[in-house]
């Protein structure tokens, strides 16, 4: 340790005398004499020369000029630092004690100007690649002619692709606002295609209308051409992913419902309520991780999965036995007796935890966008949608591959039959309500991060919930699926033409004429079990 | 003779029902006016105007009964004719404001010249008549449940699915009435009525003589019910709501029979809606709420179904109960009470009061508990007026 104190002193000592050396004879430092001059004309060219010089120091020093901390002491320049000590802003070193007679280089409004842009143009090299992209943005926008040379001498400099991309795209549209030559402009058109955003059509357009050259204006012609093409099919990728994603949402919301209503045959209008339940449920699992184990936040949805689940099915397991079962065989009066049981439960949540919102926070995974092809895509609505899937394969797998499925079918296409051979149908039954219950509080654990946690929660879902039930076809777990997505998709592409609210009444008309076109839906089950 | 052929009709209830309703008329209105405040049983102003409003809900009760109690039709969209027959007064009450509005625009409502209207739109013409009015609030709803129902009931869309797309019906209305663009003022509604025929509509004679329309409109509502299903086609209709496939095959058309009563009905809950509107002196969009429609059936369920006095009784009942519970200490328990009511009411007395009422010699309905159970058999609780459409669809099965 002792040992190795004077060498380090040793190298720094020899790293500022070769800097030193290397600055007496570069322009940067000969752009820091003209300081001494103290008038605003030599100060621009300063500024101009810095900034050209592309020398590690000029960026520190120009922000320190732009926050007025830049002073000049004879021939020394130097800048204070945010603890007020005062560094040389030729050598970069630290100076001893502040110079008594440093005065405060002065600055005027043109003079900010021009110091903006050659900050703008300096940090195309600064070390922070993030900084280099922005400031290759921030070029592709202003179209600064001035900063071409430091942007040729960035772009060969540049070791990061997507900063190279947008350097390049950044001279592009430097070069196609005045440009020198037909090949020039060409080039620029071709990488501004490549481009293909609404900022480069936007150049473009002006470069079709503008220009003087056909050849060129021809060209932008058919790149504006191109680029809007790209857009309109990207527009339509779009809604179909947002489709997707409201489709995930009607999916969830109906899963459980297909379950209840399509195998059971039961009107639950305590579904959305089960929902809401499971979207409580996620409430309170992150009140207790973030009392009881902040460290592990992020497993907290996946923690509320299970218990949303228990909970609803729970409470499922209670209705059915309390009340759905004397009422087999009469769907109507299930219907009210269910709506009365929906009304209890809103009003015990809210008595319990009020009538306002209840925060539900996302997981760090589920935050953010990412890029896909001009695509951004939130992941929380990937995941949803993932999820949505996965739910869907584990109920398809229960019923079409588990003895309790097996049991489930059985008691749902003949009960007698199926008493007779052994089954408790009782029992069945419950299950069946509970495992479409427990489906519908699984729903809530994912709905309760893109919609509000209130108790009115459910209500908004249970009309939409039967609406993709019966498109599909009660009873039949994959025309759930095909009607969720076609419904939602269905909506998103009508949303653009007619708005929101109209898109949604429209739905709603069409499924009720498609209802009366065909009355067991999509994908209506063959055979007497549902001719009724 | 009319009269006497009339009552010849009635059934003890019916009987009941009419005297009540006729004394409800007559003393009512005596006990407002004639009786001193400091009276015992002096009846202030806004309890009359309330009973007034409670008796429009029992005239869409008794039109809601009219189709599920004796046709087995559950309309859960019954109460978007009620709101349309509500607009459709409103929009008269609206144009009656003129240029006493806060814009004082002479044609315009307040809310159009608020939403930059130029001009009125042309479904506003006309609605400064009264009679114009008046049939509006009675041909919409009619036309809108013949559209529908000729619609549903061709193709044969019977049980849960006809509930669940009325259901539907209602709920588009609500959203689509909720949009200002749609010109009947958005989620505010149509409010600040000033006057009626010339009347003020706040005064205590314009209150009592809409409540006394009231009554005289749930006694016409009776009698017309009660015309219809002691009638022929009432029998119909009561065979279509057991045994839909059997009367079909027999040789009625069923649809038909079906289309005639549900276009009766809307348009009796379009002029109780009508009748209501001035009464309360707001129509908004939150009318057509799906969760109104459903209350409306349970206050059928109450007094029992395919009894028509029932169905408003169970409607004065329950709304009675809302205002009582929802006033005081306990208002934060009316949805428990609301709640366990449907649950009540259909376990227990699956024939509302009345039938419970009738059916104390009988002994209790705990029976009809446990032969509901599990029907896939066919033979369901023949006590039970309820159509059962699976066990139906067996016996039909059966018999073809």
């Amino acid at each position: 340790m002792l040992r190795s104190v004077p060498i380090f002193r040793l190298l720094a000592l020899a790293a500022i005398v070769l800097n030193c050396g290397l600055a007496i004879a570069g322009p940067y430092e000969d752009a820091l004499k003209r300081f001494s001059a103290d008038s605003f004309g030599e100060t621009e060219i300063a500024i101009k020369d810095m900034a050209a010089s592309g020398a590690q120091g000029a960026l520190p020093a120009l922000e320190a000029l732009q926050a007025g901390r830049l002073s000049v002491a004879g021939d020394t320049v130097f800048y204070l630092d945010g603890n007020g000590q005062a560094t040389d802003a030729a050598t970069g070193s630290r100076l001893a004690g502040i110079p008594a007679d440093g005065k405060v280089v002065r600055l005027n409004n043109r003079l900010r100007r021009a110091l903006e842009n050659a900050l703008g143009g300096l940090t195309l090299f600064s070390k922070d690649p993030a900084r280099r992209l922005q400031a290759a943005e921030a070029l592709f926008k202003s179209k600064d002619t001035n900063a071409l040379p430091g942007l040729e001498k960035a772009i060969s400099a540049e070791p990061v692709p997507a900063v190279k991309k947008a350097l390049v795209e950044a001279e592009a549209a430097i070069m196609l606002a005045r440009p020198a030559n037909t090949a020039e402009a060409l080039g620029a058109i071709r990488t501004l295609r490549e481009r293909g955003d609404q900022e480069a059509l936007a150049q473009l357009n002006v470069a079709a209308t503008s220009l003087a050259d056909p050849a060129v204006r021809s060209a932008a012609e058919a790149a504006v051409a191109a680029i809007a093409q790209r857009q309109k099919l990207l527009s339509v990728v779009q809604n179909v992913w947002y489709g997707l994603s409201l489709g995930s949402v009607l999916l969830l919301a109906a899963i459980g419902l297909s379950i209840t209503f399509g195998v059971m045959g039961i009107i639950n209008m305590a579904h959305g309520e089960m929902v809401m339940l499971g979207a409580y449920a996620t409430f309170l699992t992150q009140e207790m991780f973030r009392a009881y184990a902040p460290g592990w936040f992020d497993w907290s949805l996946a923690a509320a999965i299970p218990v949303a689940f228990l909970l609803a099915a729970a409470v499922g397991v209670v209705i059915e036995r309390g009340i759905i079962r004397f009422l087999y065989g009469r769907p109507l009066e299930t219907l009210l007796a269910t709506f009365g049981v929906s009304l209890i439960l809103q009003q015990s949540i809210r008595t319990l935890f009020g009538p306002t919102n209840r925060e539900v926070t996302a997981p760090a995974f589920m935050s953010g966008n990412f890029d896909l092809f001009g695509l951004s895509i939130a992941y929380g609505r990937m995941w949803i949608i993932v999820f949505t899937l996965a739910v869907f394969a584990f109920l398809l797998f229960l019923l079409k591959a588990t003895p309790l499925g097996l049991r489930m079918r059985a008691v749902t296409q003949n009960r007698r039959m199926a008493a007779s051979m052994g089954i408790r149908t009782a029992f069945v039954d419950s299950a069946t309500f509970a495992l479409g219950s427990g489906i519908a509080g699984v729903a809530g654990v994912a709905l309760s991060q893109i919609d509000n946690v209130s108790p009115n929660l459910g209500q908004s879902y249970i009309i939409d919930s039967f609406m993709v039930v019966v498109f599909g076809g009660v009873g039949n777990l994959w025309g759930t699926l095909v009607s969720a997505f076609a419904l939602g998709i269905g909506n998103k592409f009508l949303e653009p033409v007619a708005g929101a609210v109209l898109a949604k009444i429209a739905i709603l008309v069409c499924l009720i004429l498609f209802i009366q076109k065909r009355p067991s839906g999509l994908f209506a089950l063959k055979g007497r079990a549902v001719e009724q | 003779m009319i009269i006497q052929a009339l009552l010849a009709q009635l059934d003890r209830t019916g009987r009941i029902f009419i005297a009540v309703l006729l004394g409800a008329l007559v003393l009512v209105p005596l006990a407002n006016f004639a009786l001193p405040e400091s009276s015992a049983f002096h009846v202030p102003t806004h309890i009359v105007a309330l009973t007034g409003k409670y008796l429009c809900y029992a005239v869409l009760a008794l039109s809601l009964d009219l189709v599920w109690g004796y046709c087995g039709i559950l309309s859960l969209g019954h109460g978007a004719f009620f709101a349309l027959g509500g607009y459709a007064m409103g929009m008269y009450l609206m144009r009656q404001i003129g240029p006493r509005g806060v814009y004082g625009n002479p044609v315009l409502p307040d809310f159009m010249v608020f939403l930059n209207y130029k001009e009125l739109p042309w479904f506003w013409y006309g609605f400064d008549m009264f009679p114009f009015a008046i049939a509006m609030a009675v041909l919409v709803p009619g036309l809108l449940a013949f559209v529908f129902g000729w619609l549903a009931f061709r193709s044969r869309v019977t049980g849960v699915y006809l509930s669940i797309i009325t259901q539907a019906m209602t709920y588009a209305l609500l959203l689509a009435f909720f949009r200002n663009d749609m010109g009947f003022g958005g989620n505010n509604g149509l409010t600040d009525f000033k006057d009626l025929l010339g009347f003020n509509i706040q005064a205590q004679g314009t209150r009592v003589v809409l409540y006394m329309l009231s009554v005289l409109l749930l006694l016409a509502a009776f009698l017309l019910g009660r015309y219809v299903v002691t009638s022929t086609y009432g029998k119909v209709l009561v065979a279509i709501r057991d045994a839909e496939s059997r009367t079909r095959f027999i040789g009625y058309r069923v649809e038909h029979y079906k289309l005639l009563v549900f276009t009766l009905s809307a348009m009796l809950a379009g002029l109780a809606g009508a009748l209501y509107v001035p009464q309360v002196g707001i129509i908004n969009p939150s009318e057509f709420a799906p969760t109104n429609s459903i209350e409306a059936v349970i206050w059928v369920a109450v007094g029992g179904r395919g009894t028509l006095t029932g169905a408003a009784l169970g409607a004065v009942l329950v709304n009675g109960f809302k205002s009582m519970f929802t006033t005081g200490a306990l208002a934060p328990y009316w949805l428990f009470a609301l709640g366990g009511l449907f649950i009540l009411v259909t376990l227990v007395l699956p024939k509302g009061i009345l039938g419970a009422l009738s059916g104390i010699g009988k002994g209790w309905q705990w029976r009809a508990l446990e032969s509901a159970r599990h029907e896939d058999t066919g033979d369901l609780t023949t006590a039970s007026p309820d159509p059962a459409p699976q066990g139906q669809g067996n016996a039909t099965r059966a018999a073809a």
